[in-house]
């Protein structure tokens, strides 16, 4: 008996509706394997993992907090995604977007009492991420390099950039010799959604709004469907009289644009300030997201907030279970794994083949000439 | 028909191919319902059907990359199981592919060694292919580098390749759809030969003559079904056309207009390039004016500047000169695709999946690839913005769908979902929907069926009937016959100045195929 993948003649529809769920649904069972060797009981972590970040109020705030930044970053992702430019740096461009849309209330802190401060800060991280994604896209439509390499590494310089500053010129003076920023005040604070229940911020609505107008851009739009032809079949993209290179800048601007907002909306939200690090690798986990979310923004949204509950889910295990953080990292990494795994189901079918075929033929060959 | 006597499938020790009942299921689609199949040992075989007839699966089946359902195959008398074409090799089935499959920047003799399972030096291999080559009239030199072959040479690459493992039976998929006319002669030579030592071959075709001429028996496959076995010289080339086809096919209907100087609709000038890379053909100083009225036809073997040469008219390649090409007098050299459709030209290319059609979307969507600025005013609304408007693009692709008879499993299934007649036929009826004035087809029939390939050829003459300008390129010497009122030949990037039909024969294009190639080797 042996395995066969046939070809199916077209895409199954069923199978890339229900390819995310069987993909979740493998990582829980190897989730609870994990568990069950680390020698915990894999009911209660899957319990504090899955469904008990959703029993309070409190924590569905968090989580809300946690989503808005990946669904942001993901929605720009799907469409470079889609269009065949492999950004993997989104987790560089939301540190420079943090760092540009900051230094409006650093370098200017008596601006931050106009009420226009805010949306000139969200429109500077966008700016900044955008621009930090137009090195990529530069280098692979002038000189053809590989933007997989280019933007990753770029992350690192990003990060290391953001070090130096909170370390050296943009030091909090009044901060102690630690190394952070001053905190935003008035204007520069991204307001919070129902300050009574919860910290949740405006960022969340950012993420929703974003999701819903880029599915419009793909779904309904000629740029939407240039996009979708140039990363499905270059050769027919250029009949159709499509720029390669236009869609290249097209997708890495906006997922950079989006990926900024998100780091200035987390700094300005969230965290309150600029330190050191300001994210928990959103801009990596969104990676998993975009496919998670099969590279369609509504369906980056329910997965945005499943990924946001395995963050959550791992401070709480890391209490009531007494596992290590890193367990997040690698259920993360499992449901990437599952999820381009149960993919090939959407092309291909299994088959169950008897061995009896295989052997039937080789008493019948002939020797080599 | 009484062609079942003439047919009757040899038995007895003779036989070396056997297939009973062979049935290979796709889905709901009954790719080869129980076909029978006897080749004898020293015949030459062919296999007659139009596309999507199941010719291809069913020779897949024999050669071991696809299993079938149900059925047997018995090879000299013993009953086996093709698991893969290695397996095939061993038994002896041999198979020359219609698409090389050589590495270009490897010479001759590597690539034959690449496809061996042996370990024999490379040294040894290119002995022996010399030796065989030149006993077989093929003469190939196996250090030369495949990328500066023609494509006949590869061929030989190809049938070389296959005849080293010392096959009984040696498959040919459309062999001579590349070649010109004195190569298929060579061709037809070496197959006698291996015939003449008692070889068989299994040749596959839809060119009726040429199955007349070589072929002892054939199979005729409708369907996925045998329709029939028959001696194809008791035959006529109607005959074969109607088993194949179940029906009277379409003869092209046209009449020659008496020098109606029409108005010139695309101009071009002195069209120069330099190869894109390394196994590009550059394009040397073409001019060529094709008037209001009339088809003219551009011959040549593949891979002498025709793909080039449509890149660069279409606007996939841009010049510098905007005077280079003139669509309906106006400068285009500098416009790309869209600027040049926007002027009245349509453009059906050589390749369908992947370039004509992106091969994962609905045929509505492809529909949009090519006609999203001509046709902005339909398929868009909402400005700047251009929201899709999908009733109306799919009132048009059933339009097309039902004008040119295309037939499809779904609603509007994807590209890919379609046989390649099928698909040609939408791609080709895209653009004829628009009443181009200017309509550039490169290969418009190629792995056609004679039904839909008839179909074709009357729409791009009905078309000239308008007052449109129509370049067709192909490789099919009957075809431009049929349809051109000028050919010119491409040979090494550059054009002949066109010969007006009543004045071309065969041999004339023939020998500039040829090119300087001629009496080379």
């Amino acid at each position: 008996m042996r395995l066969e993948l046939a070809k199916r003649p077209q895409h199954s529809k069923l199978f890339s509706a229900l390819s995310p769920f069987i993909a979740f649904v493998l990582t829980v069972i190897a989730g609870a394997i994990l568990f069950a060797l680390l020698g915990k009981s894999p009911g209660a972590a899957l319990y504090a993992y899955f469904i008990a970040p959703l029993t309070d109020l409190w924590s569905l705030h968090e989580l809300a907090i946690k989503a808005a930044p990946l669904i942001l970053i993901a929605v720009g992702l799907a469409v470079c995604y889609l269009s065949n430019n492999w950004n993997i740096g989104a987790e560089g461009q939301f540190v420079m977007g943090a760092v540009v849309g900051a230094m409006l209330p650093i370098l200017y802190p008596g601006l931050q009492q106009s009420p226009l401060a805010l949306p000139v800060m969200l429109v500077m991280g966008a700016l900044g991420g955008a621009a930090y994604a137009a090195i990529p896209a530069f280098l692979k439509a002038r000189f053809n390099t590989n933007e997989i390499l280019t933007s990753l590494m770029l992350v690192y310089v990003a990060q290391l950039f953001l070090d130096w500053l909170v370390r050296g010129p943009w030091r909090d003076p009044a901060a102690m010799n630690f190394p952070q920023a001053p905190r935003f005040t008035g204007y520069a604070v991204l307001p919070e959604l129902l300050p009574s229940a919860g910290r949740a911020n405006i960022g969340i609505l950012f993420a929703l709004i974003a999701a819903v107008l880029v599915w419009i851009l793909l779904a309904r739009t000629r740029k939407g469907f240039e996009i979708r032809v140039i990363g499905m079949s270059p050769r027919a993209g250029r009949f159709a009289g499509f720029s390669t290179r236009g869609a290249i800048f097209f997708s890495f601007l906006l997922s950079g644009a989006l990926a900024g907002l998100a780091g200035i909306s987390e700094v300005s939200g969230a965290i309150g300030r600029l330190q050191p690090s300001i994210s928990p690798g959103y801009g990596f986990a969104a990676i998993i997201v975009a496919f998670l979310g099969r590279l369609n923004p509504l369906g980056i949204v329910a997965a945005g907030f499943v990924l946001a509950l395995t963050y959550l889910g791992g401070e709480v295990a890391q209490i009531e279970v007494g596992v290590s953080d890193k367990v997040v990292r690698a259920f993360q990494g499992l449901l990437l794994f599952f999820v381009l795994a149960c993919d090939t189901l959407i092309h291909y079918r299994i088959r169950f083949v008897p061995s009896e075929r295989l052997a039937a033929v080789l008493p019948e060959a002939k020797s080599d000439a | 028909m009484g062609t079942e006597l003439a047919g009757e499938p040899a038995t007895g020790p003779g036989l070396l191919l056997d297939v009973r009942g062979l049935t290979k299921v796709f889905g709901s689609l009954i790719a080869c319902n129980s076909v029978d199949l006897q080749i004898a040992k020293g015949e030459i075989h062919a296999l007659l059907g139009e596309n999507g007839a199941g010719k291809s699966t069913l020779v897949k089946m024999l050669f071991g990359t696809l299993a079938p359902n149900a059925g047997e195959i018995v090879w000299n008398g013993k009953q086996v199981r093709i698991g893969s074409p290695g397996e095939a090799r061993r038994l002896g089935i041999g198979m020359v592919f219609q698409h090389f499959s050589l590495f270009e920047a490897l010479t001759a003799a590597e690539n034959i060694a690449l496809s061996l399972d042996s370990t024999t030096p490379i040294s040894a291999i290119a002995a022996k292919a010399k030796e065989l080559s030149h006993s077989y009239g093929l003469p190939l030199d196996p250090g030369s580098l495949v990328g500066d072959l023609s494509v006949g040479e590869r061929q030989r690459i190809e049938i070389i390749r296959c005849l080293l493992q010392e096959p009984d039976l040696i498959i040919l998929d459309e062999p001579t759809s590349v070649l010109t006319p004195q190569e298929a002669d060579k061709l037809f030579e070496t197959l006698e030969r291996l015939r003449g030592e008692g070889k068989s071959i299994l040749y596959i075709s839809h060119r009726l003559e040429e199955v007349q001429r070589i072929c002892d028996r054939a199979t005729v496959l409708r369907h996925g079904k045998v329709v029939a076995h028959c001696n194809p010289r008791q035959e006529t080339a109607g005959s074969l056309a109607r088993m194949m086809v179940g029906g009277d096919v379409h003869e092209v209907h046209r009449e020659h207009p008496d020098h109606v100087e029409g108005a010139p609709l695309i101009e071009i000038r002195n069209l120069s390039q330099a190869p894109k890379g390394p196994f590009s053909m550059p394009l040397r100083d073409i001019s060529l004016t094709v008037r209001a009225g009339e088809v003219v036809g551009i011959a040549g073997v593949a891979g002498n500047g025709q793909g080039e040469f449509f890149d660069a008219v279409s606007g996939e390649a841009v010049q510098a000169d905007p005077a280079t090409v003139r669509i309906r007098n106006i400068d285009a050299g500098t416009l790309g695709i869209t600027g040049r459709r926007l002027l009245g030209a349509g453009f059906v290319p050589e390749e369908r999946l992947g370039h004509g059609a992106v091969p994962g979307m609905k045929l509505s969507d492809n529909m949009l690839l090519a006609r999203h600025t001509s046709d902005a005013k339909a398929f868009l609304g909402g400005g700047a913005l251009g929201f899709i408007r999908r009733d109306a693009i799919e009132a048009t692709t059933k339009r097309v769908v039902e004008e040119m008879d295309v037939r499809k499993s779904a609603e509007d299934p994807e590209a890919s979902a379609l046989s390649g007649g099928n698909l040609q036929k939408f791609i080709i009826g895209r653009e004829l929907d628009r009443k181009p004035s200017v309509l550039i087809v490169n290969q418009p029939t190629w792995g056609v069926d004679a039904g839909a390939a008839a179909r074709i050829r009357q729409a791009l003459i009905d078309l000239t009937r308008t007052g449109s300008a129509v370049i067709v390129i192909s490789q099919d010497l009957d075809e431009l016959f049929e349809i051109s009122d000028r050919i010119a030949v491409m040979a090494h990037g550059e054009m002949s100045p066109t010969i007006p039909i009543q004045e071309a024969t065969r041999e004339k294009i023939g020998l500039l195929m040829g090119g300087a190639d001629t009496g080379a080797h």
